[in-house]
């Protein structure tokens, strides 16, 4: 019954925020040969370009969330129980990151703070990270976040089977709301559209201020 | 962002405007991404570490979704299974 008002809401949240891993990554690997192979003079490039693509990159991202009145009518129907689930992604993920911050030599615990605290949404988390902090954890956070995309829509049945219906919603993390929506639904089943819908919308409004946070401590 | 949402609930009833939004987003993300491996293709010190950043980066995605998933284990036993559904 639900269906077709979540059908709009996730063909428009989709075309907005265009989380389309593949292209993404090609256009960053296609960055990194241009740049090894100085096929660009490279003096033309001011040094702070993406700082302030970076603002307006944030300031179009808010447009899309102000101006799509399904999102924000979603967004009405949080109680609770819904707004449990991306409290169970935030605080598994930051219990992750303080496990990964024993094993890894080389990063502290903020930084995989803030790495984790992407939540699957790569393309503004590395580039805030880059920005704040410095390349090399902008990397990590591109690719951590990517990777835990693509683990999700591989293993989003498994978990539903192991680990619960939520599961597959907490792992997709900020993707919920698109790229994994599809694939949350066919493992824990139609119910779970609109909690999957609104948990990666209150992630997505949340993964700056939380980077950031952990950033600056 | 606060400023764009504000400036989105204005333009709400333009969906042209909307519509021109939504690539303008996609184009930012791709030139940002394309400017940050620019950057990353010029630093010979990361381009080095690219492997051994690739591997942390697996780990931490592996341990993100694991800290996420058992822990939903736990709020699906609580807060979800045999009671009513999510909504």
């Amino acid at each position: 019954m639900l269906l077709p008002h979540i059908l709009p809401i996730v063909s428009s949240l989709k075309t907005r925020t265009m989380r389309s891993s593949l292209t993404i990554l090609a256009f960053f690997a296609l960055g990194v040969i241009v740049g090894k192979f100085h096929f660009i003079p490279l003096e033309y490039v001011p040094e702070n370009l993406s700082h302030y693509t970076l603002y307006a990159l944030m300031f179009i991202v808010g447009i899309g969330i102000g101006s799509d009145s399904h999102a924000l009518k979603a967004l009405r129907k949080i109680n609770f129980k819904i707004l449990l689930i991306p409290l169970t992604t935030i605080v598994g993920t930051a219990l992750g990151m303080v496990i990964v911050s024993f094993l890894l030599k080389g990063i502290s615990l903020k930084e995989t703070m803030a790495v984790g605290a992407g939540y699957g949404y790569y393309s503004l988390s590395s580039i805030i990270i880059k920005e704040m902090h410095s390349e090399w954890l902008g990397v990590i956070a591109l690719l951590a976040n990517v990777i835990r995309e693509i683990v999700t829509l591989v293993l989003a049945p498994i978990f539903a089977f192991y680990f619960g219906k939520i599961a597959p919603i907490c792992s997709g993390g900020a993707t919920s709301m698109d790229t994994t929506l599809p694939i949350i639904v066919q493992s824990s089943g139609k119910e779970y559209a609109i909690p999957s819908l609104i948990h990666g919308i209150v992630l997505t409004i949340l993964v700056p201020f939380i980077v950031t946070f952990f950033l600056s401590i | 962002m606060t400023a764009g949402i504000i400036a989105g609930i204005l333009v709400r009833g333009f969906p042209k405007l909307i519509k021109a939004n939504e690539h303008l987003t996609m184009w930012a993300i791709y030139a940002l991404l394309f400017v940050m491996g620019l950057e990353i293709g010029t630093n010979n010190e990361i381009l080095s570490s690219l492997h051994t950043l690739g591997v942390k980066a697996l780990i931490i995605a592996i341990a993100g979704v694991l800290g996420s998933v058992i822990t939903a284990y736990f709020t699906y036993r609580i807060f979800f299974k045999n009671k009513n559904n999510a909504e």
